[in-house]
């Protein structure tokens, strides 16, 4: 068994339901586990956390949080566990102000083993002005705030949020999510992020976990998972790649900025905060790239790049193909009728044009 | 004027030594009965709830028997050199203990049934054991719960007749307590001093309870400060 990372097995029933995984997750970054409500993905993490009791193990980096040996099961407790969880509700404890919330899990450990300062966390999280108050009077962006921070002052091995979003109205999500970013960029320690959004997942996620009915349909890096023609995610209309890309020229008189990534560059519009050398991250959706056979510049798309077509999915759906097609190394989808794939008789190894009709900023 | 203040003290110190012994023992009870899936939990909260709806009188004589030198309960205290209880200030204090039980049991189990099981769950995740989330967490959620339940089982104390009559007798300093004494005097057509006494229990009960409506009022408020 790897030392690193984080190993987990799990099966455990419920009546008609029964979970049953077992996961080989990188030991740092944001891991998203994703799929729809009653996959069993919840339940997940909370076996992981030991909130449920389950049949399985679970190691953390090289430390055993739950054993299995000839049968016999071995579980630390919750509270033994060097975790931090954020619940869907944020579980701030009503009869203490937020100081004395963020207080409750710092002063529980030990003085050794506190990496994360109290100072620092409400820094991070923006809670120095709230620090008097009573929970009941926090919104609820402010709540989930205190909550995460209160989480992270057990300075945790392991970071799991269950949903921490889907509570809050769509303002108070613009209000966390940067916050979470900053978090995914900034902490060594590995996250799991529990989600059905799939604007949060690539927005956030490093990598990437599918559930369904109890069990994994799929998993691995979030690029290479989004760039599959078979879309295990059932994105459907919204399936499209993720890339990770560099700010690199500014173009005033247009408008524009130019986003640099292995493999090429594409044009976007220079909204308000991005700087050159930022690093960001961008969405190109199957359905926004057409292909041509040779370089059209008498179009009103601007955005054109050469690629070789990869691989071809027929008939993904009725009278569609995804086409999977790589730029460098940096793999694209477009989604096709089938008439279109079979006129431009498009096959693996073909040298194309790509003609990218969008490319959306997801931070 | 002793002959005034001896049974009003002795039923001040009953319902004290009751609330303080109560409010021990009944939590955990208390605790169980919100918490557990045991199939145990209906027939002990029945027994609970029984001295609700038995006649004091029966209560008091059953435990008269127990405890009397037939009994086991007497058998045990006599074996342990403690005499029998009957007719002493301790009998009294254990036959309220029992006959009170259901006002301290209830409310305490309402108040646990009601705390949010994810706050219990949100504390074990920030490294609180058992003990220190029902300390942490429980008490000091609960308090609405603990004074209700303190109040109440102090007050019940204090207007219980029945059972005094058939465990306690009517000794004066030692058994003879408010209730007790109030129906000596009237059995004396002691009217006056029948009414100072129940007068008193009035003005005292109306006291009680008022002081807890807004006392309650003010720890629910407190969360929203």
């Amino acid at each position: 068994m790897a030392a690193s990372g984080i190993q987990a097995r799990f099966a455990c029933h419920f009546g008609s339901f029964s979970l049953n995984v077992d996961l080989n997750l990188p030991g740092s970054g944001l891991t998203a586990l994703f799929g729809h409500s009653g996959c069993g993905k919840t339940t997940l993490l909370r076996c992981m956390a030991g909130l449920q009791a389950a049949d399985g193990a679970m190691r953390v980096n090289g430390d055993e949080w739950q054993s299995e040996s000839r049968g016999k099961s071995s579980s630390r407790p919750v509270h033994q566990r060097p975790l931090a969880y954020v619940f869907q509700e944020t579980g701030l404890f009503p009869h203490l102000s937020v100081q004395r919330n963020l207080m409750y899990g710092y002063k529980r450990i030990p003085k050794s083993e506190r990496q994360i300062s109290f100072d620092q966390a409400t820094k991070w999280l923006g809670l120095g002005h709230l620090l008097e108050r009573m929970p009941a009077k926090l919104s609820g962006g402010e709540r989930q705030r205190v909550a995460i921070a209160r989480a992270l002052l057990t300075s945790p091995k392991l970071l799991l949020m269950d949903e921490p979003l889907s509570a809050l109205d769509q303002n108070s999500k613009q209000e966390i999510l940067p916050y979470l970013e900053a978090l995914r960029d900034n902490l060594a320690i590995p996250m799991l992020y529990v989600s059905h959004s799939t604007a949060e997942v690539a927005r956030l996620a490093d990598h990437i976990v599918m559930m369904d009915n109890g069990q994994v349909v799929a998993q691995g890096p979030l690029q290479q998972i989004m760039a599959r023609t078979d879309q295990p995610f059932g994105f459907e209309e919204d399936a499209g790649v993720i890339l990770d890309a560099t700010l690199s020229e500014r173009d005033e008189r247009w408008h524009l900025c130019r986003a640099d990534f292995s493999g090429g560059h594409l044009w976007l519009r220079a909204d308000e905060g991005l700087k050159i050398g930022q690093n960001i991250r961008l969405q190109v959706l199957a359905r926004d790239i057409s292909l041509a056979r040779s370089q059209h510049t008498d179009q009103s798309i601007q955005n054109l790049l050469p690629a070789t077509v990869d691989e071809v999915a027929s008939n993904v759906g009725p009278g569609t193909s995804m086409v999977r097609l790589l730029a460098g190394q940096t793999p694209f989808l477009s989604r096709l009728t089938t008439r279109a794939v079979h006129t431009l008789a498009i096959k693996p190894g073909q040298k194309v044009w790509m003609q990218v009709k969008s490319v959306a900023l997801v931070n | 004027m002793d002959i005034y203040w001896e049974p009003v003290w002795l039923t001040l110190k009953l319902a004290g030594f009751t609330t303080a012994v109560l409010l021990v023992v009944g939590t955990p009870i208390a605790w169980w009965l919100a918490r557990s899936h045991h199939w145990a939990r209906q027939p002990i909260a029945a027994i609970v709830a029984l001295p609700l709806v038995l006649p004091p009188t029966v209560l008091g004589f059953y435990l008269l028997i127990l405890m009397g030198p037939k009994g086991v309960v007497g058998q045990f205290t006599e074996q342990l050199g403690l005499g029998l209880l009957p007719f002493t200030f301790e009998g009294l204090v254990i036959a309220s203990v029992i006959y009170s039980l259901p006002f301290t049991v209830q409310p305490l189990q309402n108040a646990f049934g009601s705390i949010n099981q994810q706050f219990l769950e949100v504390a074990s995740t920030l490294r609180a054991s058992p003990r220190d989330r029902f300390f942490s967490i429980v008490l000091p959620l609960a308090r609405p719960g603990f004074l209700t339940a303190g109040v109440l089982t102090f007050a019940h104390t204090i207007g219980e007749f029945g059972v005094v009559l058939m465990i306690g007798g009517n000794i004066p300093g030692e058994t003879k307590v408010l209730s007790v004494a109030i129906y000596d005097h009237v059995e004396s057509l002691e009217y006056t001093q029948a009414h100072w006494l129940a007068a008193g229990m009035v003005v005292f009960s109306f006291v009680v309870l008022v002081t807890l409506y807004s006392l309650n009022g003010r720890l629910q408020s407190g969360l929203v400060k």
